[in-house]
């Protein structure tokens, strides 16, 4: 055996460089901001590249969830590593926003966006907008047998045929605005009701593909996974069409994703500029020619021209900082959903 | 020469303490995980407890997790067995090529398994969906062991029983079967274990586990008491495992008494029956390797060359070279202390230290990822999100398969050597580190590969506590999954492969070479 011990010596000497040298290389992109990305990454993804190229500030993406990063905030309190908080929706920003961790978002940055798409308290602001929508099987169901409201797919008619994506941020959201809507106890009902009669998913491109293969005749989803499935090959949502529930059904909710800067981030002035970029001119042009599909809510923005208008989804009033995360996992817990 | 007496010397017992000190650091670390689960339980308060244990999503859970477990073990058992017995025991053509087969699917990664099966079949999911993966992933972990005890069991023995007028079968499951149990119960606690730790491969075929259900939690609510109770729960199960193992296991003699070496066994004639023989491995090989590389091979035509960012896949290889590389070494040093200990200073403490090294491993990657997220955070900030945490975590669940490796080789180092120099006017710690260290370096090496084979497919732990901007190949592959964009992830998936492959084929050899022992 030629393996002597000066070789293993040396192995212990390279385990540690090996164990430190990431670190550093770490320790040097700190100069950069760190956005907690719930987010669909790749969106986040064309954000971060846009902007270090107009501004050379690095940004390093960690990707997670909106209700586990928003708590994970919280636990992290001032010794958050975090500058910047990406949402998918809204509640995770009213969850952080309520344990004041967000440093007010600068005013040039919410005068770029409606009222209707920021917290009124004004610490975060929307970066973009998604329908809900029931996303059904159109060789199985008409017109006519579409429910007419949310709360229709408790009924036992519904019974093992359609699903969602309980786990899922988005569908929690879904769930919060009928919370807000409807109250605590209708919104028992209806989970508990929904645990009989609906098939569970791990995420809505998921519950769209099993819409698709004819598994479940429709599904509770947003609306962009399945225009971002038609721009691409269509392979998952050939069968599938999406129905609108409009009439300021809780179905019609619009979710607002939201961007905020935290108190206790090292980068003010870096992270108020990659808010204000992204719900600029350039952040809102990525959501109209790019294939993340979702609205733009800037003023003046266009949103993608294969969607329907924001202005036709009759969408209920819910105010945002009002949604309730924590009520809504207890309740689904309780429900056995998650 | 004259020998130091055998009794341990002052001068070794010192040395010995030293080393009970080192393997006892080790052995607290590693109730960290255990510690922090019944702490939370007590801080949660007994009322809420019961209300999150004892709930219907719970049994849902544990029925799922009950049924995984009793039709993928008895099935991984019938065919590990009957492998292992065709390529060990019969004159089947290519034996040797069917025994490699046989060992390989440990190269793909089992989230990668299931990755090709959705692809193939998307309308996979569900229980029989999760055992044939679970089977096809995980059987290897029995096949190993098994052809290894088959290959040096004397021949004598069965004999023997021919000689006493049994059939063939009879021989099988009277004088054959009885001496593989050891095997049989190592690797099917393995599989168990590992059927409860499974992440990936589980969401994908969308089968709910305890485990994808804490990851749910963790998605919702983070670190919540919830997510830790389902942890709680989880670690019961694995506990049970592990003592459904001993019972099963029992205390029975095994080894060939006398002296002597038993000769090799005679390969049986197949005759006719050849057909069938040959029809099982070739089945079995397109099942666990055809499937994966027919569907990897499919979306990487698919991509092109576009797909192959050497940016984001070049530096995701990196990376998990480098935590493969350092949370190796980390865990093998560990491990040492123990490794000596065990072999050289057996006794009841030890065995305690020990239990400590093993159980730890057997606890699923998201417990202890959900434990060590709650201390930093709450206790330890400056360790929160660090290199230093998540190879701490890698250390803890790999214990185990470092241990494999140094201990066979110190075994097989001699402590007459040891001695020897010692007589010869070295000390104690120049002797253990010029003769012993010296001789168990390639079970170092060994083990080194094992847990780095470990860290290149390890998901929940990595995308729990990893520090921000980093990514591995099994992370890469999971958001790109996530959001069913199989086309880019098949590369990180290719690499993931690429990576695991050397370290199976050392797995292999490694198996061929302890036949003996």
């Amino acid at each position: 055996m030629t393996f002597s011990f000066s070789h293993l010596t040396s192995a212990l000497a390279l385990a540690a460089g090996l164990a430190v040298a990431p670190m550093m290389a770490h320790a040097a992109e700190s100069d950069g901001i760190v956005v907690y990305n719930a987010q669909h990454e790749t969106l986040t993804q064309a954000w971060a590249d846009g902007f270090t190229k107009e501004t050379g500030i690095k940004v390093t993406i960690r990707n997670g969830s909106d209700m586990q990063f928003a708590n994970q905030i919280v636990q992290e309190g001032a010794a958050s590593p975090a500058d910047v908080y990406l949402t998918e929706n809204s509640p995770g920003m009213a969850l952080v926003d309520a344990n004041k961790l967000f440093a007010p978002v600068d005013a040039a940055t919410l005068a770029q966006v409606p009222e209707t798409f920021k917290a009124a308290d004004g610490n975060w602001v929307g970066v973009a907008a998604r329908s809900t929508v029931f996303a059904y099987d159109k060789t199985k169901l008409k017109e006519a047998d579409l429910p007419k409201s949310l709360l229709d797919l408790a009924d036992p008619k519904w019974k093992g045929r359609w699903g969602a994506s309980p786990a899922g941020a988005d569908f929690q959201a879904i769930v919060s605005a009928l919370l807000e809507l409807k109250g605590e106890d209708a919104t028992r009902a209806w989970l508990k009701a929904m645990k009989e009669n609906a098939s569970f998913y791990k995420g809505n491109s998921v519950a769209m593909k099993a819409v698709n293969a004819g598994e479940t005749e429709g599904a509770v989803i947003y609306h962009y996974y399945w225009f971002g499935d038609q721009a691409k090959t269509g392979e998952n949502s050939k069968n599938v069409s999406l129905h609108y529930f409009k009439n300021q059904d809780p179905g019609a909710f619009v979710s607002i994703s939201g961007g905020g800067v935290l108190a206790s981030s090292q980068h003010q002035k870096e992270a108020q500029a990659f808010l204000k970029w992204i719900t600029g001119k350039g952040g809102q042009a990525v959501l109209r020619d790019g294939n993340s599909f979702e609205y733009a809510v800037g003023n003046g923005e266009a949103s993608n021209p294969k969607l329907v208008p924001l202005s036709d989804l009759q969408a209920p009033k819910v105010e945002p900082s009002k949604l309730n995360s924590k009520k809504v996992t207890d309740l689904m817990t309780e429900a056995g959903l998650i | 020469m004259r020998m130091p007496p055998l009794t341990a010397a002052p001068r070794s017992r010192v040395r010995h303490a030293s080393v009970v000190a080192l393997a006892s650091i080790v052995a607290l670390l590693s109730l960290v995980p255990l510690g922090f689960i019944v702490w939370i339980t007590i801080d949660t308060g007994w009322t809420e407890v019961a209300a999150l244990v004892f709930r219907s999503r719970v049994g849902d859970l544990l029925v799922n997790t009950v049924l995984l477990e009793v039709c993928t073990i008895p099935l991984s058992i019938l065919l590990a067995v009957t492998l292992a017995w065709l390529t060990e025991r019969t004159d089947i053509p290519g034996a040797r090529l069917w025994s490699w087969l046989a060992a390989a699917p440990l190269a793909v990664p089992a989230f990668v398994h299931s990755y090709a099966w959705v692809s193939l079949v998307p309308s996979m999911r569900g229980l029989w969906s999760g055992v044939l993966v679970s089977v096809l992933a995980y059987f290897p972990f029995l096949y190993l062991p098994v052809a290894a005890a088959l290959r040096r069991l004397d021949p004598a023995i069965e004999d023997a029983a021919a000689s006493l007028g049994l059939g063939p079968w009879r021989v099988f499951f009277r004088a054959i079967l009885p001496q593989l149990r050891l095997a049989i119960c190592g690797g099917s606690l393995l599989i168990g274990l590992h059927l409860l730790a499974e992440y990936g491969l589980y969401v994908m075929i969308r089968f709910d586990t305890f485990s994808t259900a804490i990851v749910d939690q963790f998605q919702s609510a983070y670190n919540s008491p919830a997510a830790n109770m389902l942890g709680g729960v989880l670690v019961f199960c694995c506990l049970l495992m592990l003592g459904i193992e001993v019972l099963a296991r029992g205390n029975e003699r095994y080894a060939r008494i006398g002296s002597g070496a038993a000769r090799p066994a005679d390969r049986r004639r197949l005759g006719w029956f050849v057909v069938p023989a040959v029809a099982l491995p070739i089945v079995t090989a397109a099942l666990t390797l055809g499937v994966p590389f027919v569907t990897l091979a499919r979306w990487l035509y698919l991509g092109g060359a576009d797909v192959w960012r050497i940016d984001t896949v070049g530096s995701a290889l990196l990376q998990t070279i480098l935590l493969a590389i350092a949370g190796g070494l980390l865990a093998t040093i560990a491990a040492t202390p123990m490794a000596w200990l065990s072999v050289r200073a057996p006794g009841r403490l030890q065995r305690i230290l020990e239990a400590c090294h093993y159980y730890v491993g057997s606890l699923p990657g998201v417990v202890v990822a959900l434990a060590l997220v709650s201390i930093t955070v709450r206790l330890i900030l400056p360790l929160y999100q660090t290199f230093a945490t998540l190879l701490l975590a890698y250390v803890l669940l790999f214990l185990p398969r470092a241990m494999v490796g140094l201990r066979a080789s110190i075994a097989q180092a001699p402590v007459e050597l040891e001695r020897a120099a010692m007589a010869l006017g070295r000390t104690p710690a120049q002797a253990v580190r010029q003769i012993t260290m010296r001789l168990a370096a390639p079970g170092f090496a060994a083990s080194v590969a094992l847990v780095a084979l470990g860290i290149t497919n390890e998901l929940t732990a990595t995308l729990m506590l990893s520090p921000n901007g980093t990514e591995t190949l099994a992370t890469k592959f999971w958001s790109l999954t996530s959001e069913i964009d199989y086309v880019s992830a098949a590369p990180y998936a290719f690499m993931m492969v690429v990576l695991s492959l050397p370290l199976t084929l050392l797995l292999y050899v490694q198996s061929k070479r302890t036949a003996g022992q």
